[in-house]
């Protein structure tokens, strides 16, 4: 990079400091959808979660499909950045924060999907364990119960591993700003004076985070999976879940990562930093993840089709070659077919490449989530109760919404926090 | 495990504690009896508060009948054949549906029956996903009776809010009320004295309810016949209910 830290900072700072009108349009058009779809939630408690397109047997659709895949999105940032990180990949200096970021926002977004699910979101939280009047515990024994804890663990730990390394960039912006937007960030940077103890303290912080971040982020997508494995449902109840989910789950979230770095470098006129060389490695990555995931997949259905089990080989078939074959072979497209040769052939790992196989992986990997709950519910033991789904116009506003609630808070981020950590890219320039 | 032990093993234990269960409510449905009549499906809507979802919902999968009559037809026509097999909560022993629930609602009592505690359910529908029998049924809206049904609720059952699971019961307000008359009387409980409302009206004798704790009840008999079957016994869930298989199936008489 030709560029001094002079002028990279002034460049990543002048987004936080300068508003734009096309800034404007985007963030009101984007809360209008998100108002959308909160009022077909307010619409969901008011009426009954009947509304959504949910029935016996398929008791779980949409909203466990959206809940399984922005947790798997969450996998992007912290999981990639704390390897980053250990791993001292000089590369990784521009997109930890993007990837950071996605993790903490699709975390609130996913596990918001549990209370959009439930019958009664009103009695939420009796899921806490506290001291009440009803003299009961939560059921330690519930793989939901696991969830829940697991995720607030993640968002406790990767909303710290998102902080500590802003704290640096706030003071810079508490130094270039006047009025109350100083205060503001005097206030976000916690005292901060660039003392070499704190700068010492600061990194041994992030060391500590990046090394806790890695079992807590493997753990959540496990515990996920265990909500469907723990259970005696045809093509569940299988040993490889956990393993396929945070396998599904990075690929997922390392393909969000590329959308969003794309995004990023067009509007906010960061070419000389999210390079394409970020964008060739990350397709490396994605390429290794497309490839494990199919790994995955193929072990997945070969075993159920050998083992030939009769409950397990009507869900099977169900999807490889029945109602929902269209969607499976949508899957196995976007997720291997589309993205490999793009990945694999160097010259189609550019920018437009890795960011064409990103989508058609997101897309992908939201299919495959409606695919393990979906045909499995509808087809259990007993044919007489087998059954089919629809979404209806309440789960799909809210789905919709909540790709924009991310974009929303992205922008917003984006607004108040430089989203390439400046002080890093200057330690970079320094070795 | 010593938990998972004590439910899945001896079926006198209760889940928890080591006394002694006093009962052990099961069920023996014998096959060749139905008629498919649906006599049953009615009295329990009628009994236990079960709400009439009406046609649209029906026709979205979403009937609430704690108990139905499964129907699976066999043979061309001009000779199709259909079995009957009423399905119901199988009462599990080692019931999926129990250590799901993230708030207790789906519960073991001391007397074997998979209680469902209405208060406490929050509506994960997770035991529903969990149930291999599909018997879990969801309230998706407060519910609501065709006029004039919605005068003969069952004052000694509760109406369900919207968001919660419910289940067959095995008519447990019936059972209690037995046994509070029997200890009121000072005895022990007949055979007999508490009976399902399905039970009760089944004509043909097609489903039989009782102790299984009571080696002499008919119940405990028809249990043991070689004709009995468990319902995806397979799977390792225990039901309490045993299905008598069809004898009459291959003559000419049906």
């Amino acid at each position: 990079m030709a560029k001094t830290a002079e002028q990279m900072q002034q460049d990543l700072l002048r987004p936080v400091i300068e508003t734009s009108g096309r800034f404007s349009t985007a963030i009101v058009g984007l809360a209008l959808l998100v108002l959308a779809g909160f009022s077909a939630w307010m619409y969901q408690i008011y009426t009954g979660i009947g509304v959504a397109g949910i029935n016996r047997p398929v008791f779980w659709g949409f909203y466990i499909t959206n809940f399984v895949f922005w947790i798997g999105i969450s996998h992007a940032g912290t999981l990639i950045s704390a390897i980053l990180r250990l791993s001292n990949a000089t590369w990784r200096r521009p997109i930890t924060r993007c990837a950071e970021v996605i993790t903490v926002f699709a975390l609130l977004i996913g596990a918001m999907f549990p209370l959009v699910h439930l019958g009664r979101p009103w009695l939420a939280f009796w899921l806490a364990p506290y001291p009440n009047q009803r003299g009961l515990w939560p059921n330690y024994r519930s793989p939901l119960l696991w969830d829940f804890f697991a995720i607030n663990t993640y968002l406790i730990g990767s909303l710290t591993f998102l902080i500590l390394p802003i704290i640096p960039d706030c003071a810079l912006l508490r130094d270039n700003l006047s009025g109350w937007r100083s205060k503001f960030y005097g206030a976000l940077c916690l005292g901060w004076r660039g003392t070499q103890k704190q700068w010492r303290q600061l990194e041994t912080a992030m060391h500590i985070m990046a090394i806790l971040i890695i079992p807590v982020a493997v753990s959540v997508h496990t515990i996920v999976s265990w909500d469907f494995a723990m259970t005696p449902v045809p093509m569940w109840h299988s040993t490889i879940f956990a393993p396929y989910f945070v396998v599904g789950a990075i690929f997922s979230g390392i393909a969000a990562l590329i959308i969003a770095m794309v995004f990023l470098r067009s509007s906010l006129h960061l070419e000389e930093y999210l390079t394409p060389h970020c964008f060739d490695n990350l397709g490396k990555l994605l390429l290794v993840m497309s490839l494990l995931w199919f790994y995955f997949i193929f072990a997945e259905r070969l075993t159920t089709w050998y083992g030939n089990t009769t409950s397990e080989v009507a869900v099977l078939w169900q999807t490889v070659r029945g109602p929902y074959r269209h969607l499976f072979w949508a899957m196995v497209g976007c997720n291997f077919v589309v993205p490999f040769p793009l990945l694999a052939i160097k010259k189609l790992r550019t920018i437009a490449g890795t960011f064409l196989a990103s989508v058609t992986v997101v897309i992908g990997m939201w299919i495959e989530r409606y695919l393990i709950i979906v045909p499995s519910l509808s087809h259990k033991f007993l044919p007489y109760a087998w059954g089919t789904y629809r979404p209806t116009w309440v789960e799909i506003t809210i789905t919709g919404a909540t790709f924009c609630t991310m974009a929303l808070l992205y922008l917003v981020f984006s607004k108040l926090v430089p989203v390439v950590s400046i002080w890093e890219l200057k330690a970079g320039l320094r070795e | 495990m010593p938990v998972l032990g004590r439910l899945a093993g001896e079926g006198t234990r209760s889940p928890l504690g080591n006394r002694l269960m006093s009962h052990h409510w099961g069920m023996a449905v014998d096959l060749d009896r139905c008629t498919g009549c649906e006599a049953c499906v009615i009295a329990c809507q009628a009994e236990n508060n079960v709400p009439t979802v009406g046609e649209e919902a029906a026709r979205r999968s979403r009937t609430m009948h704690w108990i139905r009559i499964e129907r699976y037809y066999e043979g061309e026509f001009p000779n199709p054949r259909v079995r009957f097999r009423p399905v119901l909560c199988q009462q599990c022993d080692n019931a999926p549906c129990e250590p799901v629930c993230p708030t207790y609602a789906s519960y073991h009592t001391s007397e074997g029956l998979n209680a469902q505690i209405y208060n406490r359910c929050i509506g994960t529908r997770y035991c529903a996903n969990a149930c291999p029998y599909t018997v879990r049924t969801f309230n998706f809206f407060n519910p609501a009776w065709d006029k004039p049904l919605h005068l003969q609720l069952n004052p000694d059952v509760s109406v369900r809010q919207v968001g919660v699971m419910e289940k067959c019961t095995f008519c447990v307000q019936r059972i209690k009320a037995a046994e509070i008359q029997a200890k009121a009387e000072n005895r022990e409980l007949r055979e007999g004295e508490p009976t399902p409302a399905c039970v009760q009206c089944c004509a043909p004798k097609a489903l039989v309810f009782g102790d299984l704790n009571d080696p002499a009840s008919e119940v405990s008999r028809l249990s043991r016949s070689p004709r009995g079957t468990k319902l995806l016994g397979e799977l390792g869930t225990q039901p309490k209910i045993t299905y008598l298989q069809r004898e009459s199936w291959n003559g000419e008489d049906r």
